[in-house]
């Protein structure tokens, strides 16, 4: 199966009209790909439904807003792959 | 219906954690038919996505305990399959399809004497209430339609 970075990379592309190739492990969704909240809740909804996961979007953000974590820790596409690894790996942990 | 006013459902038939079906009249007259259209009354189609969205609004308030507050942020395959004059007497039906985290999804439909009248996929944002005096507003017509609402 394709790498959840794949995966996601596709989504996006599908979703938002942003070409495939512009879309890098160190892209970031919102600065360098231009993704408006809008068109991110298209995706998450997409990353929902392709995973099985429940992406905690308000939860990021809350955090990134409180400065209690980097928005790169969930929006660079790489660490948005591994953060959904991590819940996928979460959900079938149980 | 009072259009001017976007109360655009009558009364909840039904509501459990998935699906909501309600009634909504349209006027015989309203200064809405006015310009839309003059001597060939319509009730645009915004106003049926509207009703549409205030179905799926509803069903999210009675799953979340009115504890939050859905607002309309997307349409999708949005669809006027036929027209809507004064008079008619719709059904209006929400099915959730996803709720996820901030956000949620929705089906929602039109029928009229079992006529598909539209349809349409519609997302909402659904946020804290921005304002006690909103939260009142939906609980006290949550209850116009019959809807069982805390403390109600």
């Amino acid at each position: 199966m394709a790498s959840a970075f794949d995966r996601v990379a596709d989504i996006i592309a599908e979703t938002s009209g942003v070409a495939r190739e512009r879309i890098l492990p160190d892209s970031h969704v919102i600065k360098d790909l231009e993704i408006d909240s809008l068109d991110f809740l298209d995706i998450v909804f997409a990353i929902d439904k392709e995973f099985g996961i429940k992406v905690p979007v308000e939860q990021w953000t809350q955090e990134v807003n409180n400065n209690e974590a980097p928005a790169e820790q969930y929006f660079v596409m790489k660490n948005l792959a591994t953060r959904i690894d991590e819940l996928v790996a979460a959900k079938a942990a149980g | 219906m009072r259009l001017e006013y976007f109360q655009m459902i009558d009364r909840v038939v039904a509501v459990d954690a998935g699906r909501l079906t309600a009634e909504a009249t349209v006027p015989e007259a309203s200064p809405v038919f006015e310009g839309h259209f003059p001597g060939h009354p319509l009730v645009p189609g915004v106003l049926l996505l509207e009703t549409m969205a205030q179905a799926g609004g509803y069903l999210l308030l009675a799953r979340m305990g009115f504890a939050r507050m859905p607002f309309l942020a997307a349409v999708k395959e949005g669809k006027m399959r036929s027209f809507v004059g004064p008079g008619a007497v719709l059904s209006v039906e929400a099915s959730l399809v996803h709720e996820g985290s901030g956000y949620a999804v929705a089906t929602g439909r039109i029928l009229s004497g079992g006529k598909r009248i539209c349809d349409a996929e519609i997302t909402y944002r659904v946020l804290d209430f921005p304002a006690p005096e909103l939260k009142a507003a939906m609980l006290g017509q949550a209850a116009r339609i019959g809807m069982a609402v805390p403390g109600g």
